[in-house]
C-alpha cells in the first residue's frame, strides 16, 4: 500500500504534538510537585482532615463550585464545555481502542451531543469576553484565539458528525497505526484534517499556555491544603536553613 | 469630617458592578521608605543600580521557592470572575484593581522571562519587559492590595492575589523599593518589640493606669502584668490595644477575663506586638524573625500558653504560621490550642458557665459584627472548619441582647476588608483607604436602615482604626466602632464588683473590701 505524503506529514505532527504535550505536561507537573509550599495557605474555611480535602477538591473538579460562587453565567457556560469536552473525548476513545469496550460503546450518542453543549459553551464564553467590559479589559489575543481554536476544533467536529461523514474506519486505522509505529493512509478529506491538524496544535500549545490550569488546580494550596496547622509543622527545606543560623 | 482632595464614593442602594475608569487611580502611592527604614530589614537603601536584573533573579526564586506562586501565575485562564470581587475596585472602579489585573502586573512580567510564549510571542499572550513605568504601577497598585484573600474565595483555581503582592513586594524590597509605613515599623519591632515603638516603662505605665481605671470603675482589683515569671498564659495583643480607642477597651474585656476565670497572664516588653508587618512585604525571614520574639519571651518568662487579642493578620499569622515558624511548642501545656485567640478562651468559659454577665448593660446598642478579612479567609477558630464565624458571634450574643448579622454575600467568607489591611493603614493612603470601605459602609447602612443598628464590632486592631478614621466620611461616627471584648467588659459582672446601679454613680466610694476574691 501506497502512504501518502499527507499521511506522513500528518503522522508526523502527531508524534512530535504528542512527544511535546507529554513531555511539557510532565515537566510542569515535576515543576510544581517539587517546589515547596512552605506555609499553611487554604482558603479558609478549609477542610481539617485529608479526606475533607478530597470532597473538597472532587467538588470543585467536577462542578466547579468556587466558580458557582462568582459567577453563575461564566459558570454555565464554563460548565456547559468542559461537561461536553469530557463527553466528546470519552467517545473519542473508540479511534484509540480495539475492540471497543462496552461503556465506550454505550456513550457514543451522549459524545455527540457533547459537542453541541460544547459549542454553546465556547460561544457563550466567547461572546461574554467580548461584551463585558472587565473581561475585555483583562482579555489578550491569545484569550480570544484560544477560544477561536476550541470553536473550531468543536464546529469541524460537528460538521463531520452531523452532516458531511468521515470515513471513519480510515481514521480508526490510521491512529491505531500511530500507536503501532504502522503508519496507515489518512482520508484526505480537508474537513477531517484541518479538525486533526488543529488537535495537534492545541497538545502543542497546551503545557505552554493558561491551559496549565487544569493540572494547576490539583496543586493550588489555597484549595489542597488540609487545615491543620496547630497541630502540625509545615516547614520547608529552604526554610529548614534558616533555623540553623 | 477630615478636609479632602477626593470625592467619598456614594452609597448605593443596589450595588451593581461599576464600569471600568482605567488609571483612575494610578497616583495612588505610598510613602517611599528610607535607606534607615530598609537596611534593619536587610533591604538596600535606596533603587539599586542594576535593580531590573535583580528584580527578575528574586521573581525566579521566589517561583522556586513558593509553589503557590507558580502555580497561580501558569494557571490563571482569565475567566473574569474575581473582577467584580475586591473592594477596591468597587470603591475606585480602576481596572488595575480587579484582582486579575493586579496579577497581570507580575505575570506579564513572569511571562515575558520565563515562558516560551513569553519569550517568542509577547503581543499574543500579553506580555512585557519589566520597564521602569512597570515597576512603578507595580508600587502603585501592589499597594492597593490589603491581602485580603476575597478574590481567592471565588477563583475556580483558588488564585491568591494576596500571594502575588507579597511577591511583588518582596522583590521591591530586594531592589530598594521598599514601602515606609511598613518597613519603618518592622525596623522597630526588631529593635523595640512593637509596632509603635513603645518602651518597656511606658508600657508600664499604660498597665498601671488600665488598673486604677478599672479598679475606680468596679471596685475590682483587676491586674494587668507585665513581664511576669511563671504566669500560666503569655498575652499577645496589638500594640493598638494599649492606647488606641476602642482597641483599649478591648483589652479591659481581655482582662477581666482572666480575672474572673483565675488565669495568671502577663505581657510581655519583649514581645509587646501581635501584628506581624513580615507577611504584608512577603518576607519570610523577616515575619520569621518577628515571630521569634514570640518563642523567646514565652521561654524567658516561663509561661504554659500562649493567647493572642483581637487582631486579624495577626491571628493569621498567629494560626497559620507560628507553629511552622518558631515551633516547636512542646514546652507549653498541651491540653490548649497553640496559640489561642482570646475569643476561643472567653467562649470556652461561657461554655462552662464561667463568667456572668448583664447583657442589658449593652442595651444603648443594637450589634453588628464585621468579619476580619485575615481571621475569616486564613484562619480558624475552635475545632471546626468555621469556628472563626460562630465563636465571635457567640461571644456576642453571649454578651448583647441585640444582634444583627449584615447581608450574607458581604460576611464570613464572603467578607469585605476594611480598606485598611495588609500594610494599607497610612494616611498617605487615605483616598485608597475611604473607597476601598464602600462595599462594607454599604452593606453597614442597610443594618443600619432595616434594624437600627447602631455599633459594628470587631476582632482586627486594624479594622477598628480604619473605621473609626474612615466612618465620618460616611455620616457614621467614630465611636460607632466597638471592641467584641469591649463588650465583654461592659457586660461581665466581676465577682464582688459593686453593684451595677452605683456604677455611674460618683458620690459612691469604691468598695474595695469586697474583692478579696481577687
Amino acid at each position: 500500500m501506497q502512504i501518502s505524503i499527507l499521511s506522513f506529514t500528518v503522522a508526523a505532527i502527531f508524534y512530535l504534538a504528542f512527544f511535546v504535550f507529554a513531555y511539557g505536561l510532565i515537566s510542569k507537573i515535576l515543576q510544581y510537585k517539587n517546589t515547596p509550599a512552605p506555609l499553611k495557605i487554604p482558603t479558609m474555611p478549609a477542610p481539617t482532615t485529608q479526606a475533607g480535602v478530597v470532597f473538597r477538591m472532587s467538588k470543585e473538579v467536577v462542578f466547579f463550585e468556587s466558580l458557582f460562587k462568582s459567577s453563575k453565567v461564566t459558570w454555565l457556560f464554563g460548565w456547559l464545555f468542559h461537561f461536553g469536552l469530557f463527553l466528546d473525548m470519552l467517545r473519542h476513545l473508540r479511534y484509540f481502542i480495539d475492540p471497543i469496550w462496552f461503556w465506550v460503546l454505550i456513550i457514543q450518542p451522549f459524545g455527540k451531543y457533547g459537542s453541541i453543549l460544547m459549542f454553546i459553551g465556547l460561544a457563550g464564553l466567547l461572546t461574554r469576553r467580548i461584551i463585558v467590559d472587565r473581561v475585555r479589559y483583562i482579555s489578550s489575543p491569545s484569550d480570544h484565539l484560544m477560544l477561536v481554536l476550541l470553536l473550531s476544533i468543536t464546529t469541524t467536529g460537528m460538521a463531520m458528525s452531523f452532516y458531511l461523514g468521515a470515513d471513519v474506519i480510515s481514521v480508526k486505522s490510521f491512529f491505531i497505526g500511530l500507536m503501532t509505529f504502522n503508519i496507515q493512509n489518512i482520508p484526505s478529506d480537508p474537513v477531517l484534517v484541518s479538525h486533526l491538524l488543529m488537535v495537534a496544535s492545541l497538545m502543542i500549545i497546551f503545557p505552554y499556555s493558561k491551559l496549565l490550569h487544569a493540572p494547576g488546580l490539583f496543586f493550588s494550596p489555597s484549595r489542597n491544603q488540609v487545615d491543620n496547622a496547630r497541630e502540625k509543622r509545615h516547614v520547608a527545606k529552604w526554610a529548614e536553613d534558616l533555623e540553623k543560623n | 469630617m477630615a478636609d479632602k482632595k477626593f470625592e467619598t464614593p456614594e452609597l448605593r442602594e443596589y450595588p451593581i458592578i461599576p464600569k471600568l475608569q482605567k488609571d483612575v487611580m494610578a497616583h495612588s502611592q505610598p510613602f517611599i521608605a528610607k535607606d534607615s527604614h530598609n537596611e534593619p530589614l536587610g533591604f538596600p537603601g535606596e533603587l539599586v543600580e542594576d535593580w531590573h536584573d535583580v528584580a527578575i533573579k528574586k521573581m525566579g526564586d521566589l517561583q522556586s521557592k513558593y509553589r503557590g506562586l507558580q502555580v497561580y501565575l501558569d494557571s490563571c485562564v482569565k475567566c473574569g470572575a474575581c473582577t467584580d470581587k475586591c473592594h477596591y475596585y468597587v470603591g475606585t472602579t480602576d481596572p488595575k484593581n480587579m484582582p486579575v489585573a493586579r496579577q497581570d502586573l507580575y505575570r506579564k512580567v513572569y511571562r515575558r522571562y520565563f515562558t516560551f510564549a513569553g519569550k517568542y510571542f509577547p503581543k499574543l499572550v500579553g506580555a512585557t519587559d519589566l520597564t521602569k513605568d512597570v515597576l512603578d504601577d507595580w508600587y502603585s497598585y501592589f499597594h492597593q492590595c490589603s491581602q485580603c484573600r476575597r478574590c481567592s474565595v471565588y477563583c475556580p483555581y483558588g488564585i491568591d492575589t494576596a500571594e502575588i503582592s507579597m511577591a511583588a513586594r518582596e522583590v521591591m524590597d530586594t531592589i530598594g523599593v521598599g514601602q515606609k509605613y511598613c518597613n519603618e515599623i518592622i525596623s522597630k519591632v526588631h529593635k523595640i518589640g512593637n509596632n509603635l515603638g513603645l518602651p518597656g516603662p511606658a508600657l508600664l505605665d499604660t498597665l498601671e493606669g488600665l488598673e486604677e481605671d478599672v479598679e475606680e470603675e468596679t471596685g475590682v482589683e483587676v491586674k494587668f502584668p507585665l513581664d511576669v515569671k511563671g504566669a500560666d498564659v503569655l498575652l499577645i495583643t496589638p500594640s493598638a490595644d494599649f492606647f488606641a480607642e476602642p482597641h483599649v477597651d478591648g483589652l479591659i474585656g481581655y482582662a477581666k477575663v482572666f480575672h474572673e476565670a483565675g488565669i495568671s497572664w502577663t505581657v510581655s516588653s519583649h514581645a509587646s506586638e501581635a501584628a506581624n508587618f513580615g507577611m504584608f512585604i512577603g518576607s519570610y525571614e523577616n515575619m520569621r524573625k518577628l515571630a521569634m520574639r514570640i518563642r523567646e519571651a514565652a521561654l524567658e518568662l516561663g509561661v504554659k500558653r500562649i493567647v493572642f487579642g483581637e487582631c486579624g493578620h495577626a491571628w493569621r499569622v498567629a494560626y497559620s504560621f507560628l507553629n511552622t515558624l518558631a515551633g516547636p511548642w512542646d514546652f507549653l501545656d498541651q491540653n490548649y490550642p497553640i496559640p489561642q485567640h482570646i475569643c476561643e478562651v472567653t467562649y470556652g468559659l461561657i461554655q462552662d458557665n464561667k463568667l456572668k454577665f448583664n447583657k442589658s448593660l449593652n442595651d444603648d446598642m443594637v450589634l453588628t459584627y464585621h468579619d476580619s478579612c485575615n481571621v475569616a479567609r486564613a484562619s480558624r477558630m475552635g475545632d471546626k472548619a468555621g469556628g472563626q464565624f460562630l465563636i465571635p458571634r457567640e461571644v456576642i450574643k453571649a454578651t448583647c441582647n441585640n444582634f444583627h448579622d449584615m447581608s450574607k454575600d458581604t460576611i464570613k467568607e464572603g467578607t469585605f476588608c476594611c480598606g485598611g489591611g495588609g500594610g494599607l493603614l497610612t494616611d498617605d493612603l487615605m483616598e485608597l483607604r475611604v473607597k476601598g470601605a464602600l462595599p462594607r459602609m454599604e452593606a453597614l447602612r442597610k443594618v443600619v436602615e432595616d434594624h437600627g443598628v447602631t455599633h459594628m464590632a470587631a476582632i482586627c486592631a486594624i479594622c477598628k482604626s480604619q473605621f473609626a478614621k474612615v466612618f465620618p466620611y460616611y455620616d457614621f461616627s467614630m465611636d460607632q466602632i466597638v471592641s467584641v471584648h469591649q463588650l465583654v467588659s461592659n457586660a461581665i459582672i466581676l465577682t464582688g464588683q459593686r453593684d451595677e446601679n452605683d456604677q455611674n454613680d460618683d458620690e459612691n466610694h469604691p468598695q474595695q473590701d469586697i474583692d478579696e476574691a481577687a
